[in-house]
């Protein structure tokens, strides 16, 4: 039995804009694998929450006339996955969101409440953040588009203005073009998981598969919110593909992190995976993208 | 034959579409719900409570402290009683408790209408504490000035017992011995049944029922009747399906707190529904156990003295106390005898919660350290680990003193020998040596040691009744009870085969009630088929032999003359068929001159006792690099004697292989320095292994009937867990060359060991 005293449900985006104004204090839920787990605990204990789940209209995936790809925010983990049009151009989100808790959550779970969260060890969120993904948030003032990178503004605090919802994660052509990434969850077991850390790592080559034309690097875990690694990608941008490369990776990347100490593991543990996590991610990125190291 | 035939559990259909009925399912929507105030200090004097506030939330409909709680001390291990003093376990518990001894302990209670109004009320209440310092070492405990949990126990020492065989001290003179001195170590688990501990309690006739997620319904009425204050027989328990115990459930648990609330709110139904949180914080975990062990070896190996200290954490109550951590020492100079050993066991009170029975009793960590031990010593002197063992373990014909266990057969030689062979150990052994690089694969053993039942310990018994329908088919009861493993499809397999009725002819009574039930001890040790298969035959014998009596009366043959085959009364003679049990129960039943209800109800008492033996081996990937320990293969071989029905042997096998992976590889209870708090007590944090985290679980039997079982059973309920961590720490060992004495090898240990090793240096 859950704790709460209230539930508005919204079938458009419209009637959410409007209970989100009627009910400044309500809390939003969509698949509810977050929002419950903390009403059981305690935390939430009481509330009022405005259900988006009926929305329709901004779940599923589709590509946009110039070419973006549009993730509804209620799409759920196991459609991402399963869905062509991820499977073609962004195969590694699939891959990243299949790692999310088991079945059942991925059936229930969706991609906004994942990023909405804000939690640092969302399995979208590293490859979200290593593709430049854009957050839609539509409000009583219309569409806002805010870069992912924006809109996590700390430890489970986002960008959502009062008034507002998340009604889709963005994916530009310049983005996903010639560009093949690969995921690492790191866990302490293979289901059932949350990740200890996480570390999306994509490339686009030359040509000849011999340089690398555009590397970018995602981090979940790494610091309080999910981060780009901007420093090891401006060093190795226009880097030959090589394992020299790979190394050099490995090191710089413990400057772009900033890991915690905590119960779950050392910090100390947690640098020296983000190192061999890069390494192996960018090996694997070189790979899929038809390079050879 | 209906014995060693894989039937389908006689549940199965039950279970797989939902129909089964557990004790929630059972439970009335309109009982009141009792939640627990926990204490949040881990060693504290309750000085106040303040339920002013928690009264006043709509919904609540009493709440209780533990200055209102009954004096009564009880004791909660699932034990038998026993009638002299000495040897009943210790009384040590109240209802609430007025001492906060860990993090968690029950101070308070609230009686509402719904979940939600408990809860609220629960928040509401205030305690103020004299909060007192604690300790969670167990050998921190033990030093004077550490704070003292239990007035009676001076250093926290619950007991302490020895073993003393041959001259440890003159033994080690000997020159040229060499020593090996290690410490190993082993960490606090959760069983993680699937079913939360769940009871419900109301009052009717003037006595106080109670129903309950329970292996031991006749142990838990004695422990609710301690705990109240009221004569035994005022109490009843009822035991439905239970969704795994584990041991956690071989335990009275919130029964005499629930059954207390009940005569709070003038008997009206109360129910008492732990939460996942509270199944791990509240309620019983695996004894972390320390051991410190120095052998004496000569250059080829041979043992010439040991010495061995264990240190069991009991945490804040007695519970099943010190016979955990003294059977485990107990298994040491019996495993690999050992002319002079000296051997110390401590049981120690300490501020975390409390040590009970878990599948294994004490054995995953005696086994755990004694097979790492045993590697160790291969190691250090370059001994072959298989042909170490088999050399220096227990002899065919070996008999312990104080249980009269026997090694009737060759046991230990022939597991390895199914084991090697299914691994392909020699070759991999080989293939594995001098391996560089960062992902290296090992290969390992572990022997295990078991007792079947607790015979001599405590007293061993178990009482069964059959009823006999008009149609020739039997109820039969039982007091050990179905607790997942598969026991209700083996009893009834017992009983078809000795009455000589087919199986589908026996309706197992599943559910026990103490008000119906004949009487029996539970499920716990691995002893339900070998004692309730004593009980079973020894009812089914009587049964047969009453029934053949009466069927002389219409077939005017000599009861001797005649035998039950599959369900008819047939002449042995000539093999005739006279009449079939169904013909002569419904002629007997409604006879007007001799009227009969065909009935059966024996108790057997066991004075003896089986051991129960097997191996482990898995082999291993270590990716050196992420710190993580893939498992490619592994299996385990028992010796569990006759099997009844294989295919349910096989399935426990599995679930204890599991529960063996997650105690080696990733499963440990984190508490926390400072407070003393359970930090990871959920299934989030608690990496309990999953389906995605086992390879192929390979079970394979030999089977070497025990003589001194009804059915040539013995122990395999808890045996398949013990070997597993050891076998894979011993295959790690292989990989890497790095030892690992601690549990479970979780990547954070793996990451220190191997920084430790210059594995990580540029």
């Amino acid at each position: 039995m859950y704790d709460v005293e209230a539930i508005y449900e919204a079938k458009t985006v419209e009637e959410a804009i409007k209970l989100r104004q009627e009910h400044p204090k309500a809390v939003i839920i969509a698949g509810g694998s977050d929002v419950l787990i903390k009403i059981r605990e305690g935390k939430l204990a009481g509330c009022e929450l405005i259900s988006i789940y009926g929305i329709d209209s901004i779940r599923g995936i589709r590509m946009e006339d110039d070419g973006t790809l549009r993730i509804g925010s209620l799409t759920s983990f196991s459609h991402i996955t399963r869905n062509e049009l991820i499977q073609k151009y962004i195969n590694v989100l699939g891959e990243a969101v299949d790692k999310v808790g088991g079945p059942q959550i991925r059936a229930i779970g969706t991609i906004g409440g994942n990023t909405c969260n804000g939690v640092t060890s969302a399995d979208s969120a590293s490859t979200l953040m290593a593709w430049e993904a854009i957050i839609e948030l539509t409000g009583p003032n219309g569409v806002r588009r805010v870069p992912i990178e924006k809109f996590y503004l700390g430890a489970g605090k986002v960008d959502i203005q009062p008034g507002e919802i998340q009604t889709g994660v963005l994916i530009t052509k310049d983005s996903y073009e010639n560009c093949k990434g690969h995921y690492i969850k790191y866990g302490m077991r293979n289901a059932m998981e949350i990740a200890t850390t996480g570390c999306s790592v994509n490339v686009r080559l030359s040509p000849d598969k011999k340089v690398v034309e555009r590397l970018r690097i995602g981090y979940g875990v790494a610091a309080p919110v999910p981060i780009r690694a901007h420093k090891t990608e401006a060093a190795f941008n226009g880097a030959s593909v090589s394992m020299e490369t790979a190394n050099g990776i490995a090191k710089t990347v413990l400057e772009d992190v900033n890991p915690r100490d905590s119960w779950r593991a050392s910090k100390s543990m947690r640098l020296h995976l983000c190192s061999v996590m890069a390494k192996r991610a960018f090996i694997e990125a070189v790979k899929l993208s038809g390079g050879e190291i | 034959m209906i014995i060693g035939k894989s039937y389908t559990r006689v549940d199965a259909y039950d279970k797989a579409t939902g129909r089964t009925k557990y004790t929630e399912d059972l439970c009335d929507k309109h009982a009141l719900v009792a939640k627990i105030k926990h204490s949040n200090v881990a060693h504290a004097i309750v000085k106040s409570v303040d339920i002013s506030e928690a009264e006043k939330i709509p919904g609540v409909v009493k709440v209780l402290t533990c200055f209102d709680a009954p004096e009564y001390l009880f004791p909660t291990a699932g034990h038998p009683w026993s009638t002299e003093e000495s040897h009943q376990d210790i009384c040590d518990r109240n209802v609430l408790t007025k001492h906060v001894r860990y993090y968690g302990d029950d101070v308070a209670a609230v009686v509402a209408e719904d979940e939600v109004a408990a809860k609220r009320a629960i928040e509401a209440i205030k305690v103020e504490y004299e909060v007192l310092p604690f300790v969670l070492d167990v050998q921190e405990a033990m030093k004077d000035g550490a704070p003292q949990i239990h007035e009676k126990y001076k250093n926290n020492v619950l007991a302490h017992t020895q073993i003393h065989k041959g001259n440890y001290e003159e033994a080690i003179k000997e020159p040229g011995l060499i020593k090996i001195d290690k410490w190993y170590n082993t960490q606090t688990v959760q069983h993680c049944h699937i079913e939360n501990f769940i009871c419900y309690a109301w009052e009717e006739g003037g006595r106080i029922h109670v129903t309950s997620s329970t292996q031991i319904p006749h142990v838990t009425r004695r422990c609710v009747a301690q705990a109240l204050g009221v004569d035994w027989g005022r109490v009843r328990v009822v035991k439905p399906y239970i969704g795994g115990g584990f041991g956690n459930k071989q335990d009275a648990l919130y029964e005499p707190l629930c059954a207390w609330l009940t005569t709070q709110v003038g008997g009206r139904l109360v129910k008492l529904d732990c939460q996942r949180e509270e199944t791990f914080a509240n309620n019983r975990v695996r004894h972390a156990i320390r051991y410190h062990f120095i052998s004496w070896v000569k250059p080829d190996g041979t043992l010439v003295a040991r010495k061995v200290e264990c240190f069991s954490n009991q945490g804040a109550y007695a519970s099943h106390g010190h016979a955990i951590c003294a059977k485990g020492l107990g298994s040491f100079p019996q495993l690999y005898p050992c002319e002079n050993f000296e051997g110390d066991g401590w049981t120690v009170f300490t501020n975390r919660q409390v040590g009970g029975a878990m599948r294994g009793y004490g054995m995953p960590q005696a086994t755990f350290a004694i097979e790492a031990h045993t590697e160790d010593i291969c190691t250090e002197l370059g001994l072959d680990p298989i042909a170490y063992r088999r050399k220096t373990v227990m002899p065919v014909g070996y008999v312990d003193a104080f249980s009269k266990n026997e090694l009737y057969s060759d046991t230990f030689n022939q597991c390895l020998d199914a084991g090697m062979k299914y691994i392909d150990f020699e070759r991999k052994r080989e293939a594995y040596k001098n391996q560089t690089g960062d992902i290296r694969r090992g290969i390992g053993v572990s022997l295990l040691w078991y007792n079947t039942a607790v015979w001599p310990i405590a007293l061993e018994t178990s009482s069964c009744r059959m009823v006999m329908n008009q149609d020739g088919s039997i109820q039969l009861q039982v007091g050990e009870t179905e607790i997942g493993q598969g026991a209700d499809t083996a009893f009834s397999q017992m009983a078809a085969e000795t009455l000589g009725i087919p199986f589908e002819k026996v309706h197992i009574v599943s559910c026990q009630d103490t008000d119906v039930t004949p009487f029996g001890t539970g499920a716990y040790a691995s002893r339900q088929t070998y004692a309730a298969g004593m009980g079973i035959r020894g009812c089914a014998e009587a049964f047969k032999a009453h029934i053949l009596d009466v069927a002389y009366r219409y077939t005017r043959m000599q009861s001797y003359l005649m035998d039950i085959v599959d369900g008819n009364i047939i002449r042995k003679t000539d093999g005739r068929v006279l009449m079939t049990l169904g013909e002569l129960a419904l002629t007997v039943l409604y006879d007007r001159e001799h009227n009969e209800h065909l009935t059966m109800e024996k108790t057997a008492q066991l004075k003896t006792n089986a051991y129960s033996f097997g191996c482990c081996f898995a082999e291993v990937e270590v990716d050196i690099p992420m710190c993580q320990v893939k498992l490619l293969n592994i299996i385990n071989v028992h010796d569990a004697g006759t099997l009844i029905n294989p295919a349910l042997a096989e399935a426990q096998v599995h679930g204890g292989m599991s529960m063996g992976i997650g105690y080696g590889l990733s499963e440990k209870m984190l508490y926390d320095a400072k407070t003393g708090k359970l930090l990871n007590g959920n299934l989030l944090d608690y990496k309990l292994s999953t389906m995605m985290d086992h390879p192929h679980l390979e079970a394979q039997f030999v089977e070497n009937p025990e003589p001194t079982s009804a059915y040539g059973t013995k122990g395999l309920g808890e045996p398949p867990v013990n070997p597993v961590a050891s076998a894979i720490r011993n295959a790690i060992l292989n990989a890497t060359g790095v030892a690992f004495d601690e549990l479970p090898m979780r990547p954070h240990l793996l990451y220190e060991k191997f920084s430790q090793a210059g594995f990580f240096q540029d």
